[in-house]
């Protein structure tokens, strides 16, 4: 295990040393202290290691990971794992704004809340929010999946092409073209699969599903592999 | 961007360390708007005299003799507390008006930054560091205040352009944000005889909360009718004597996280902001939601009065 004292140490060091990880790394463990609400901790990582960082983060924890696993053992502020493209984030606690946001791959884990416009314009990646989100989440989420075990809040999937959203608790209301779909077996799959993922022990039967009504955009069915 | 601090204290032990524990919150803030910084203080009250807090581009000419010329003209005693470019007068009660109008005339180039039994406002261009450093804002004690470091959209970089703005006695508020409806509701507040000084979105923000108030608005009301009345961006945080409130617009971009303890309420743009609070890592720490309005009080048992609006 190595630990980095960001307050001692600075910024720029962490994600220089951490970015600097090959894949054949034998440093595969990281703990971060001090973080003090800092931001952009833990950005632009291309490895597969382990980074936990020991408390409250500020803008843009983990964005444009690849491969990493980073754990927040505090909340994070806007714009956490934005733009993931594989590997996991995962939060003990609550998300600012636009969590997971353009993200193309990967496992986002909000163990608290999550605020307004998670999941903003999502491309591939896996979301999971143990609790609540916010309003115009989902906003022209484009694919991947959106996990909310609590409750959504206003404008959900405004203006939505292909993601799937799956909502347990309330729908405060639904955005522009966004409608509520039939669960088939194969949606129930992909959900189980995701809660166990995310450590989550809600039963995938107690989830709606929500999606597109494709009268927004121009849907052709010919492309639907592409999503 | 703009960085906003706010501090509502419920243990009143901690009020020797209020501008301390301010002055760094707003220091750590600083890179969300390097133009102007202001911080207004709930400080010890007047028993009952108006304390009118003065700002001057030349201090040493305009605050010499100041109270005893103004006491003559109002035929009343009034003292003064000299404090940089600010200086706090003490002005017996209910001679504020005749005040503010006597000011205009024996010294026209003083500008006044706010009026209140427990409020003073300090304020100036540059850095929050150095903006708390000329006043001493860290030996300052009080039992709640506001600080802002501001980047300015929407009118000019000046000191009367700073937060905190203060258009009522002991109200003040700050605000990250812009308003787009400030020409026309200022034209309609200025009808209703309500004071604004500057081009300043914000002050017409104050304004319309003072205006709500003088119409028999409590404080949470008022907050809540802005949702409706307010166009553009906004969080604001809001002093008043004994209160402490913050709103959001219901879009709600501009950031904020909130903390509580026994011991305080704390607001912060971010996070960063509030972490060498005392027991922060025990406290609540939380987003405000959009378009919901927080109200302490020391009037009240200190509980949140929260209302969907």
């Amino acid at each position: 295990m190595q630990t980095y004292d960001l307050e001692a140490n600075g910024l720029r060091g962490l994600n220089a040393t951490l970015q600097s990880q090959s894949t054949e790394t034998n440093q595969t463990s990281w703990e971060v202290v001090n973080p003090k609400g800092s931001h952009a901790i833990a950005v632009g990582l291309d490895a597969p290691i382990e980074v936990t960082v020991k408390g409250s983060t500020g803008y843009y924890c983990a964005g444009m990971n690849q491969q990493a696993t980073i754990k927040v053992e505090g909340s994070v502020g806007p714009g956490v794992a934005e733009n993931m493209m594989s590997g996991q984030v995962i939060v003990d606690g609550d998300a600012s704004q636009y969590a997971g946001a353009t993200g193309k791959g990967g496992l986002l884990v909000i163990k608290g809340n999550a605020s307004s416009r998670c999941g903003i314009s999502m491309k591939g990646i896996d979301i999971v929010v143990h609790g609540d989100i916010g309003h115009m989440s989902a906003f022209m989420a484009q694919a991947g999946n959106l996990v909310v075990c609590g409750d959504a809040g206003d404008a959900l999937g405004d203006s939505l092409y292909e993601a799937r959203l799956f909502v347990r608790g309330s729908v405060k209301s639904l955005g522009a073209d966004c409608v509520e779909k039939e669960m088939r077996p194969e949606h129930l799959e992909i959900l189980k699969d995701l809660l166990d993922r995310a450590g989550a022990d809600s039963s995938p039967e107690e989830f709606k599903r929500y999606g597109s009504a494709r009268q927004l955009y121009n849907f052709d069915v010919d492309n639907a592999a592409t999503y | 961007m703009c960085g906003i601090v706010g501090l509502f204290l419920k243990d009143q032990s901690l009020a020797p360390q209020l501008g301390n524990m301010l002055t760094d919150m707003l220091i750590t803030m600083t890179d969300r708007g390097p133009d102007s910084a202001g911080i207004a203080i709930y400080g010890e009250e007047s028993g009952g005299a108006t304390k009118v807090t003065l700002q001057s581009p030349n201090p040493k000419e305009d605050f010499a003799g100041l109270a005893e010329e103004l006491g003559q003209h109002l035929g009343a005693v009034v003292s003064q507390t000299d404090n940089d470019t600010h200086t706090v007068l003490d002005v017996p009660a209910g001679h504020f008006e005749a005040a503010r109008a006597t000011l205009a005339e024996i010294r026209p180039s003083v500008q006044i930054m706010s009026r209140g039994e427990m409020l003073e406002i300090y304020k100036e261009v540059g850095l929050p560091k150095d903006v708390a450093a000329r006043f001493d804002i860290s030996s300052m004690s009080g039992t709640h205040g506001i600080g802002h470091t501001r980047m300015a959209t929407e009118s000019a970089v000046t000191t009367m352009g700073a937060h905190p703005f203060n258009t009522g006695p002991d109200q003040c508020l700050v605000h990250n944000g812009s308003l787009s409806n400030h020409n026309s509701l200022r034209r309609k507040l200025r009808r209703e005889g309500v004071v604004i000084q500057t081009e300043n979105d914000t002050e017409v923000g104050a304004a319309y909360l003072t205006w709500k108030m003088m119409n028999g608005a409590s404080l949470g009301e008022a907050l809540e009718s802005s949702l409706e009345d307010l166009d553009g961006f906004f969080t604001f945080v809001v002093g008043t004597k004994d209160g402490f409130g913050v709103v959001r617009d219901p879009i709600a971009c501009k950031p904020a996280v909130m903390a509580e303890t026994d011991q305080y309420v704390a607001f912060g743009s971010e996070y960063r902001a509030l972490v060498n609070l005392p027991g922060i890592e025990d406290a609540r720490v939380w987003e405000p939601e959009p378009a919901t309005v927080y109200f302490w009080s020391h009037n009240d048992s200190p509980t949140t009065t929260e209302k969907a609006a």
